[in-house]
Order: C-alpha cells, then sequence, then structure tokens
C-alpha cells in the first residue's frame, strides 16, 4: 500500500510539491498579505474631522497629514534610532564575530553561541524592563558612574537636547541603549557566519603581497563579510522601526512609530493614519531590501 | 661558498601540541635555484613553506632569507610571495585588481600598478583579462592569474604551494614546462611543495623529501632516483623494489639491504651467462601486466619474495608478454644500478 502511494507520488512531481506548500501558501495568503493588502487600502481613506468617521474613499489625503511636522518629526525621530541602532550593533557585533569566526576554540565557539542566543530565551518585556532599572537614576548604572567619578560626564550628556533627559531610563540614550541590546544576537549570527566564509588562504594573500592588517581588514575583510553586515542590519533595522514597547517604556513623551500606530488605532480611532505611519516602515525596508540586494546581502542568506 | 644562499633553515622546528609537524629541519636553497620539497601529506612541507612566508613561525630554530633573520617578521614585511594551492584569488576584485594588489597596497598610483598588471597578464599569456572576475576564469587560468599577482612585486623567493594539484593530468603536464621556463626567465628563486614525485623530478634543481617532519634525503632529481638514501625515499620516489635479509646476501653476498629499480632488471633466459659486473637471481613470472608502452613482471623469487619488472615493449607484443607467465626466468642486473639503504 504505502508502496504503491509513493510510486503514485514519485510519478507526480507537481502533486508533491503542493502537498508541500499548499498549507504554508494559504497562511501566507490570508494571514498574511492579505492584511497587508486591507491595510494599503486603509490607509488611503481618511479620517472626516467633524463626524470622526471613516471616509471610505481612495484618496492620498491621510497622507497628506503624515507629512504633518508633529507626524513627520515621529518618522524622522523613528528612522534615525534605526539607523543609529544599527550602526552601534554592526560595530559592537564585528570584532565579536571576527573573534568567533578566527579564533574561538570549538568550545568557546559553542559557549559564546549560547551566551548570545540565551536572552532570546527570556521574555522581550522582562529584559526590557530589566534595562528601565539598570538606567534608572537609582540603578546600578549611575552607581558605577558615581564609584568611577564620572558624574560630571554622565550629567554633561545627560544636559544634551534631544538625546537627554532628566536620567539616562528618560532619555533617548537610553532608548538607544536598550534597542542596541535587545536587537545584538541578530547582528552578530550573519556577520559570524558572512566572516566564517571568508577563506583564511585569501587573508594570508593578502598579508602575502604587503598588506598590514589594517589594510587587509578595509580591502579583503570588510567587503567579502559585508553581505553579512546587511543581513543583519536588515534585522535591527526593521525591528527598531516597528518596536513600540521599548519606547514606551523608556524614554519620554516623544513618539516612535509604534507608539503612533498604537494611539491612532486605539484611543482616537483613526485606522487610515495608523496604517499610513505602518507603511511608512514598509516602503522604507523595501528601499532598503531592494539596495541590499544590489550589494549582494542575499547571498551571504 | 662561491653561491649565494636564498635560504638557510637552522634546526628548524614547529610543534602543534604534541606533534611534531617540523622537526629540526635544516637546509639551504641557493639563490636562483628550482627546489622542490617532496612528501606524502602531513610530512611537514607545506608548514615549511608555510614558516618562510611567516604565516607560522617556528618553535625554534632560524629562518634565514638572502642572510637576514626573518623567523620573527610577518609576511608583509619579507620578500617573498606564495602561489596558494586554492590559488586564493580575491572574488569581489578583478584579474587586474587581483593582479595590481600587491603594488596597490604599496600605494603605488593607480594608472601604473594597472599598466603593470597588464604586464604580467602578458607574462602568463592571458592578455585582455583584466576585467574579468576570477569566478569567469577556468582552472588553469586561475591558476596563472595566481602566479601573475605573486610575481608582479619581483620578490627575490617565490613560493608555490602544490599549485598544479588541482589542474587535470593534460594541463598539468604542459603547467610543469611552462612553470620551468617562466623560473629560467624571471630567474628567481622557486621553492615548489608538491606531494607528485614525477612532478618534483621533472622541474626541479634540486629536491628535500619529506617524512614525519623531517628531510630523509636532500639532492638532484638523478641522485635522488638513482641513490636513494633510505627506503623511505626508495619507495615513495618512484616504483622500487626493496631487498633484505638472506635473499639479499644471497644476491651481492653482503648482509644490507639494497633497493633496485625495476626498469634496471633485465628478464632473461633461465640459463643467461652472468657477467662480473652483474647481479642476477633467478625466479617464475607469476603476473604479466600489459601497459602498451611498457610492461610490469612479478616474479616470485626462487629463494623467496619477489620483485616488480618493468620492460619495455620494443620488438615484443602483447602475445609475447603474455606468454611469459609461469616461465622460469633469470633477473639480471648491472651492480652499479643498486643502492645500499641506511636502515
Amino acid at each position: 500500500m504505502i508502496k504503491r502511494i509513493s510510486t503514485f507520488l514519485y510519478l507526480r512531481p507537481k502533486l508533491v510539491l503542493l502537498l508541500l506548500l499548499g498549507l504554508p501558501m494559504l497562511w501566507m495568503l490570508v494571514l498574511y498579505l492579505s492584511p497587508l493588502g486591507t491595510l494599503l487600502i486603509n490607509s488611503l481613506y481618511h479620517l472626516d474631522g467633524f463626524t470622526g468617521k471613516i471616509v471610505r474613499q481612495v484618496s492620498l489625503e491621510t497622507y497628506a497629514q503624515l507629512l504633518e511636522p508633529a507626524n513627520r518629526e515621529i518618522l524622522m525621530r523613528t528612522v534615525s534610532m534605526a539607523i543609529v541602532v544599527t550602526l552601534a550593533d554592526a560595530m559592537l557585533a564585528f570584532p565579536l564575530g571576527f573573534y568567533m569566526a578566527r579564533f574561538a576554540t570549538t568550545r568557546m565557539k559553542t559557549f559564546l553561541y549560547l551566551a548570545i542566543t540565551l536572552p532570546l530565551w527570556s521574555s522581550y518585556l522582562v529584559r526590557v524592563y530589566s534595562w528601565k532599572l539598570i538606567l534608572a537614576r537609582e540603578g546600578i548604572l549611575t552607581w558605577f558612574v558615581t564609584l568611577m567619578h564620572l558624574n560630571p560626564v554622565l550629567d554633561w550628556v545627560l544636559k544634551q537636547p534631544t538625546i537627554g533627559g532628566p536620567s539616562l531610563s528618560l532619555s533617548q540614550i537610553g532608548i538607544g541603549i536598550v534597542f542596541t541590546y535587545v536587537w545584538l544576537p541578530y547582528m552578530i549570527l550573519p556577520i559570524q557566519t558572512a566572516l566564517e566564509r571568508v577563506p583564511k588562504s585569501l587573508l594570508e594573500a593578502s598579508g602575502d603581497l604587503g598588506a598590514r592588517p589594517g589594510k587587509t581588514f578595509w580591502k579583503i575583510i570588510l567587503p567579502l563579510s559585508f553581505p553579512g553586515v546587511i543581513a543583519g542590519s536588515i534585522f535591527t533595522f526593521s525591528l527598531t522601526m516597528g518596536d513600540f514597547i521599548v519606547p514606551l517604556s523608556l524614554g519620554n513623551s516623544s513618539y516612535y512609530i509604534g507608539q503612533a500606530v498604537l494611539a491612532h488605532q486605539g484611543t482616537s480611532g483613526n485606522i487610515p493614519l495608523a496604517a499610513a505611519f505602518t507603511m511608512g516602515p514598509i516602503v522604507i525596508m523595501i528601499i532598503y531590501l531592494f539596495m541590499a540586494k544590489r550589494l549582494g546581502a542575499f547571498d551571504a542568506l | 661558498m662561491s653561491e649565494k644562499d636564498a635560504i638557510i633553515f637552522k634546526d628548524v622546528c614547529r610543534f602543534f601540541g604534541d606533534v611534531k609537524a617540523v622537526d629540526k629541519v635544516s637546509m639551504e636553497v641557493k639563490d636562483g635555484e628550482f627546489f622542490s620539497m617532496l612528501g606524502p601529506s602531513g610530512s611537514g612541507k607545506t608548514t615549511c613553506l608555510r614558516l618562510i612566508a611567516g604565516f607560522d613561525r617556528p618553535t625554534s630554530g632560524q629562518i634565514q632569507l638572502y642572510g637576514q633573520d626573518v623567523s620573527n617578521l610577518p609576511p608583509y614585511e619579507r620578500d617573498v610571495n606564495t602561489v596558494f594551492q586554492d590559488y586564493a584569488l580575491f572574488p569581489h576584485m578583478t584579474v587586474g585588481e587581483n593582479i595590481g594588489y600587491g603594488p596597490m597596497v604599496r600605494k603605488v598610483p593607480k594608472a601604473e600598478w594597472k599598466k603593470k598588471a597588464e604586464e604580467m597578464l602578458e607574462l602568463v599569456r592571458l592578455p585582455g583579462l583584466a576585467d574579468r572576475k576570477p569566478s569567469q576564469l577556468s582552472g588553469g587560468q586561475r591558476q596563472r592569474v595566481a602566479l601573475a599577482r605573486a610575481l608582479i612585486n619581483q620578490p627575490r623567493v617565490l613560493l608555490l604551494d602544490e599549485p598544479l594539484g588541482a589542474l587535470d593530468l593534460k594541463l598539468r603536464q604542459q603547467m610543469q614546462i611552462e612553470l620551468k621556463a617562466l623560473q629560467k626567465r624571471v630567474g628567481i628563486t622557486f621553492i615548489y611543495v608538491t606531494h607528485d614525485q614525477e612532478e618534483a623530478l621533472t622541474m626541479s634543481d634540486r629536491l628535500a623529501v619529506f617524512n614525519q617532519g623531517k628531510i630523509e634525503q636532500l639532492g638532484s632529481p638523478a641522485e635522488i632516483y638513482e641513490h636513494s638514501a633510505t627506503p623511505f625515499v626508495a619507495g615513495f620516489v618512484g616504483i622500487s623494489n626493496l631487498v633484505k635479509g638472506e635473499v639479499a646476501e644471497r644476491i651481492t653476498g653482503l648482509h644490507r639491504m639494497f633497493s633496485i629499480r625495476p626498469e634496471k632488471i633485465t628478464l632473461a633466459k633461465a640459463n643467461q651467462q652472468v657477467s662480473g659486473d652483474q647481479f642476477s637471481v633467478d625466479g617464475t613470472v607469476r603476473d604479466v601486466i600489459y601497459l602498451g608502452l611498457y610492461t610490469r613482471y612479478l616474479v616470485e623469487l626462487d629463494d623467496g619474495g619477489d620483485l616488480v619488472v618493468v620492460a619495455q615493449n620494443l620488438q615484443t607484443t602483447s602475445m609475447d608478454v603474455f606468454s611469459r607467465r609461469d616461465q622460469k626466468v633469470r633477473l639480471v642486473w648491472m651492480r652499479g644500478s643498486i643502492s645500499y639503504l641506511e636502515e
């Protein structure tokens, strides 16, 4: 019986493909792509200012609202934060990834893999709240700064406009630190994979031809592992843009896209504006992915 | 010392934990010679090459390059260049950029190194390929690009790590001749690592046979082939018959192990007269392998043991050679063609 079924399927490869992909395709279509479509349509409706009702007519009115100074500021803030977090993560991840790919023993590598992924096992919310405590004025970080007699430095940093605030946990710097921390594993792993794929002989060849280690890094290591950096940055960039928990828990009252979406679709009932806000990161990500593809980022995935 | 030494190894050791990859190796490579390091994998030949290039440092001992102690110099401060086994071409650069990499990192102006790279491409007979990517080249072409890249800095010594290993037989034989010709033309010292004894014999001025981290024998190809010093060399370089113990004593009158090359032995009739400058031994042909150009016979000796004999098929046909199976024969060879071995 089983033999007959397998022969039947062996002769019909297209049927096998359909059986394998049917369910996931259905899932993608119904639960993934159709809400995205609905989102796009909703962003083209707009809210009537007097009645508070949604006008179901296609127009670009909501997108015009998106470009009002207050909303534009939210978009700019979020995108800038995403860029800063991505750069910080890349700079932190590269040395560690390089160490793991080139020098670490198998045991050390296993340990580091575990250490990097272990935080992902615990709740993201718990980790964000822990950071709130770490960064608070009475928290361990301030205590440490006092111990090192570096309070003037911390105070000076917190006095800066835009990025500063009453304490680290209530400032944009704090948000940046926590974002950088929570997305770091997503940057380390692709970079490490990309570095591991660079044959050792290429680095030796570079040195052999007269390049000092710094030159070898800029000319060989970085270009060849850059796809990994791009792949990691796709994670850090998009995750930062979509997040609302970190700026909600830390920081001051300056909104991020995620918070704006939450507020508009909830309390104010402005579903079209919430949808338009959501389209922002999607469009930015599509442009970014397109650029990344041209740089060959997906060869390393 | 009339000739300058390009490289001197003084009691060089390289240990990896308990593994003695290179174990007290001392040797001199003369300026301008084609020097091969031959041995099976794990014999220490590649480690020696890496020590010269500077990718690795000796555990103890000293390496000199034209009189300068380079034991602890990084690769980028040594006047040697390497052709890697896997070519190690930079995949994100064009062929021209690959070849020009040496001058480029030494801050030579772009126009200048580009022109030089073109010249190098002509030297290795690949003109006009500067704008291709390495992935668009065939194995043989990549090989030449790797060679051009290593030669552009005009190093005093060129190191080649089994550079022909990945090529097919025809191309390999062609490249052997080309490499040798190139070496004569550029006149620099070549140090060539290979496990292919035929390649080493064909190309080298001198060669060192490595085994278990030590040099077994160092000399010209003819010396190594005709007067192998150890059983290992006799067995690794070409095919050899090793004869020892009582059988050896009955043939030569000496209780010493010796080796005899299969092609030096003549297959004669059982009652053949033997002159004073010859050795002989009697046996029976047990196996005949016809190989076109020559035939290989396995002869079982009456005193025990067996010898391989190779004879060219000059007048004989395949019918003749097969008719020799199970015949009684006398094996005869010149006394001078045996090598007594150190046991």
